[in-house]
């Protein structure tokens, strides 16, 4: 074997014994045990579901209205080319499509990716490197049901009403910059969205919104659980799992298109 | 009674415990004590399953750890209570839900009375006006007694103590030493502890083992470490700067 494949071997070896811890911990993670309290994972689904959903709309909600007013202004300044004639309706269903199929999840997952993964990394490596995990063991709990469902749970339960959110955010602000706009009218612009709608768009985004949820509440848990060392452990594993989050949902995200369009 | 038999474990092929055989009997209070970096808390790990050893086995009441599915492994880890070196409380939650936390994961209590078992608990650990305080808010005398008494809230059979006294002073180790010998007696459990303080051996143990290089080097009674002529043991409780007999701590 020539010396410069042997890093690569390396690399792919890990790849797939990471890939397989993960799986063998949210398998783990998802047998609950018989005896669990249903009242106590309620409500640490409960405070997830806060800490993931409602907490992070105002991000969500200032990201996405950014990215709808940006799309609207990038629509008019297109049809403003002499060589390619458009209506005014057009920069509706510009923005509609972008938003629906495409910001409102991306975007959103990616503040969740920084906001959520990173907190949930963080959250879950303290806890092992202050021998809270072992704690949590020690006492018979099972520590991987306890801390992995309900987080996991929350981002699957919550990312689809953060996309709802986002996506009509993003439009309003579409609407915003028609109306500030000479160029085109508020009527119009609502009137090209319209137009174009297709209902299969929003159930497009609500699929694509349940599987970045999944991936980055689990990919978080896996790096912040399996945490080493000290602080800079917890560091370490907060900057991966932010990174890692990113990556595996603009994987996700064209694994979906693919499938789904 | 835990048994451990031939029990060796190594990390990154760094051997950290060779052939340790130990057990500890129904009632007693054994010290488990060594050097920093001997093993001490890697074995007290493998007494709850906490970690597998490479070779060997441990036994809690006749049942074989590596023998048993994890819902068995999490029963037989009820018989127990752990205070860990650092207390390992969880921070998200005051004092009082901190030691109410395994009466309600696993008893069918109603609320008042998980409350006033919490309570009681605090009460022994001398800490009822804590309660309501966030681990960060307590010092680290505090805290060990915050997850003492969330070790014992339970009642279990046997109860582990990582350096219960380490980085406290004389006094709080005093304090925690004291509630070690109360609370043993009072719910009459099985405690090992690991320390490396021999002023806290004397005061809270019956027997003592002595772990060196990850090789049980010595076992006995706490009147044989007056006796012992063993080199090893005598540098270490030497290094500890007590004199064993003394004034404070005469031995029979």
């Amino acid at each position: 074997m020539p010396l410069t494949a042997v890093p690569l071997v390396g690399q792919t070896t890990r790849l797939v014994e990471g890939f397989g811890r993960y799986s063998l911990l949210l398998a783990r993670a998802f047998n609950l045990p018989r005896d669990l309290k249903l009242k106590l994972y309620l409500q640490n689904l409960r405070v997830q579901m806060v800490r993931v959903g409602v907490d992070s709309i105002p991000i969500v909600a200032l990201a996405t209205a950014f990215s709808g007013g940006v799309s609207a202004v990038q629509a008019l300044y297109q049809r403003q080319d002499p060589a390619f004639p458009l209506p005014t309706s057009i920069v509706g269903t510009f923005t509609e499509e972008a938003v629906l199929l495409e910001l409102g999840t991306l975007v959103t997952a990616f503040v969740l990716c920084g906001r959520v993964g990173a907190r949930i990394a963080a959250e879950l490596g303290t806890m092992r490197v202050t021998e809270q995990i072992d704690a949590l063991e020690a006492m018979g709990v099972n520590s991987r049901s306890y801390l992995i469902v309900p987080r996991v749970l929350a981002g699957v339960l919550m990312f689809p009403v953060l996309y709802v959110i986002a996506a009509s955010v993003g439009m309003l602000a579409g609407a915003l910059v028609a109306w500030n706009s000479d160029a085109i009218t508020v009527a119009a612009y609502w009137s090209g969205a319209r137009a174009f709608f297709r209902p299969y768009s929003v159930v497009f985004g609500l699929i694509k919104s349940l599987v970045f949820g999944f991936t980055i509440t689990s990919v978080s848990c896996y790096k912040g659980y399996y945490t080493r060392g000290g602080a800079e452990g917890v560091g370490t594993s907060t900057t991966q799992a932010t990174v890692l989050s990113c990556v595996f949902v603009l994987l996700a995200d064209y694994v979906c298109a693919v499938v789904l369009l | 009674m835990i048994e451990i038999r031939h029990l060796s474990k190594s990390f990154d092929g760094r051997p950290v415990l060779r052939d340790v055989s130990l057990e500890v009997r129904e009632g007693e209070t054994l010290a488990i004590i060594g050097r920093s970096g001997s093993g001490k808390s890697v074995l007290l790990k493998h007494f709850i399953g906490l970690l597998v050893p490479d070779a060997g086995e441990v036994r809690v009441d006749g049942e074989r750890l590596a023998d048993l599915p994890y819902a068995d492994l999490r029963r037989v880890r009820r018989k127990f209570g752990v205070l860990f070196q650092g207390g390992a409380l969880f921070d998200s939650m005051s004092a009082l839900q901190n030691v109410e936390f395994p009466l309600r994961t696993f008893s069918d209590a109603s609320e008042e009375e998980i409350e006033a078992r919490a309570m009681a608990c605090l009460e022994m650990v001398e800490l009822p006006d804590a309660a309501h305080k966030k681990p960060a808010e307590l010092s680290g005398g505090m805290q060990k007694r915050v997850a003492l008494a969330r070790a014992i809230a339970v009642e279990p059979k046997y109860i582990l103590y990582d350096e219960p006294t380490s980085g406290l002073d004389p006094e709080t180790s005093n304090t925690i030493d004291e509630l070690i010998n109360r609370l043993n007696h009072e719910i009459n459990a099985t405690g090992v502890v690991i320390t490396h303080d021999i002023h806290s051996v004397l005061n809270i143990a019956d027997r003592v083992a002595f772990i060196h290089e990850g090789r049980l080097h010595w076992t006995g009674s706490v009147a044989d470490l007056h006796a012992s002529t063993d080199p090893e043991l005598s540098a270490f409780v030497r290094a500890n700067e007590y004199q064993i007999g003394s004034v404070e701590h005469p031995l029979p």
